[in-house]
């Protein structure tokens, strides 16, 4: 399939020039990173922009800083890069469980987190992750840089709080003592979108969980936190607890599931995945 | 049109392209080459992988401009010197029915072999877990990668 609507393309060689064009084109302009995404948009006739910004020949995106408690995910970091980082995988497992599930090498290879996330579609893997962990995206444009909760990033279905003249720099994650699992539901593995998937943060007395694909938006589980935070955890509570799960989802009937088979599974997947969190978090490995 | 200039195959080549052009037309239809094959032409299926700076992609998901200075390694290279170990026991395994994933999984399996020479089963199922095959030969072709992986 070719992409009929013609485009220019720059590839800016800093940030500074890279929001001179996203101030000059506003919504007729696209940052293409991985591509993954876009170029499916573009070839299917989602998206038809005017300009095409490359940003991969920007140094400073291509940054994973870590440091004492916080590391920052550059907009160009791809999923690869996080999987094959020792430090994602030992001081944000949660992440790193969720970018190895992310469709399949050659897409990792190439796709970045920030795309990710900007392509804000439901059913995208790193969101519980993010949500569990209180992420905050930076952003920049020419009037000045600031800092977005990854709570507030999502608005709806593939869309976000970004405005059209501002450029993802990365995201920042304080880091804590903790295990966690992201559970994802697919029909088979590599290459496939979630039909349900829950991000599980198991802390010193502090549990918390995010869902992505079964809503609009991937949202984290307050009402779930609330009744678990502070008991004691027991089979019988857990079975307690995925029955509040029902009430803080709202899936939809597609071509891939059921909205039934998504509820019931992300009981399952819930009780799964907390179980074998506590696990982990007592000493053992997964 | 843009002039871009690639090393493909450990040639320097160019050529010129519209933005708009993707990485596999352009190897197939300027280039003449045509081991990567148009699938899915959505990333999903595999058939169209190649090495870009040492790394597979999908390159129905590059468009070729951005790839402008940049290395591309497809079957043809791999193959430029004889067939590789893992292109042998694919043979010896009779791994392909009709082919057409074939240069998809060569790609993605010697980018595996050079990143981890010895893997397990999972972890050739894992890599391999983007190709997709209809002839539904999967069988063959993870004893071919796991058999050139024990040699």
């Amino acid at each position: 399939m070719a992409i009929l609507h013609d485009f220019e393309y720059e590839k800016p060689k800093n940030i500074e020039e890279t929001l001179q064009l996203l101030s000059k084109y506003k919504e007729k302009a696209k940052i293409l990173a991985g591509g993954t995404d876009l170029i499916v948009h573009l070839k299917e006739g989602f998206a038809s922009p005017d300009f095409v910004i490359d940003v991969k020949d920007i140094e400073v995106l291509k940054e994973l800083k870590i440091s004492n408690n916080n590391i920052f995910i550059g907009a160009g970091v791809t999923f690869t890069e996080l999987i094959e980082s020792k430090e994602i995988e030992e001081q944000l497992p949660i992440l790193y469980q969720a970018s190895k599930k992310v469709a399949s090498v050659g897409v990792r290879n190439r796709a970045t987190l920030v795309g990710n996330i900007c392509s804000a579609v439901p059913s995208l893997d790193s969101a519980p992750a993010l949500l569990v962990y209180d992420a905050e995206i930076s952003v920049i444009s020419l009037e000045g840089e600031r800092k977005i909760g990854i709570h507030d990033w999502f608005t709806g279905v593939k869309k976000t709080i970004l405005k059209p003249d501002e450029l993802v720099l990365g995201i920042n994650i304080k880091t804590t003592k903790h295990s966690g699992v992201y559970e994802k539901l697919g029909r088979y593995r590599g290459e496939d979108l979630a039909q349900a998937g829950i991000g599980i943060f198991v802390g010193d007395n502090d549990l918390r969980f995010a869902y992505c694909a079964v809503g609009p938006i991937p949202k984290r589980m307050r009402k779930l936190e609330d009744f678990l935070n502070g008991k004691k955890i027991t089979d019988e509570v857990i079975d307690e607890a995925a029955e509040i799960i029902p009430t803080e989802i709202s899936p939809i009937t597609d071509i891939r599931s059921s909205k039934e088979y998504r509820t019931h599974m992300m009981k399952v997947m819930f009780k799964r995945g907390l179980k074998k969190s506590l696990e982990l978090q007592q000493g053992g490995k997964s | 049109m843009k002039k871009i200039t690639i090393k493909l195959n450990h040639e320097i080549r160019s050529t010129y392209v519209e933005p708009t052009e993707t990485l596999l037309d352009v190897l197939r239809d300027k280039f003449g080459v045509k081991s990567p094959k148009c699938g899915c032409d959505r990333g999903d299926c595999g058939a169209c992988a190649v090495i870009l700076n040492g790394r597979s992609v999908r390159s129905c998901l590059v468009l070729a401009i951005e790839t402008d200075g940049q290395e591309v390694v497809t079957v043809e290279g791999i193959s430029k010197n004889g067939l590789s170990k893992v292109q042998n026991t694919m043979l010896d395994k009779n791994a392909f029915q009709c082919g057409f994933c074939a240069p998809g999984m060569i790609i993605t399996t010697t980018e595996l072999l050079d990143n981890n020479p010895h893997p397990t089963y999972e972890e050739i199922k894992e890599a391999l877990s983007g190709n997709l095959c209809r002839c539904s030969g999967y069988l063959p072709i993870l004893e071919s990668v796991k058999e050139a992986s024990e040699e």
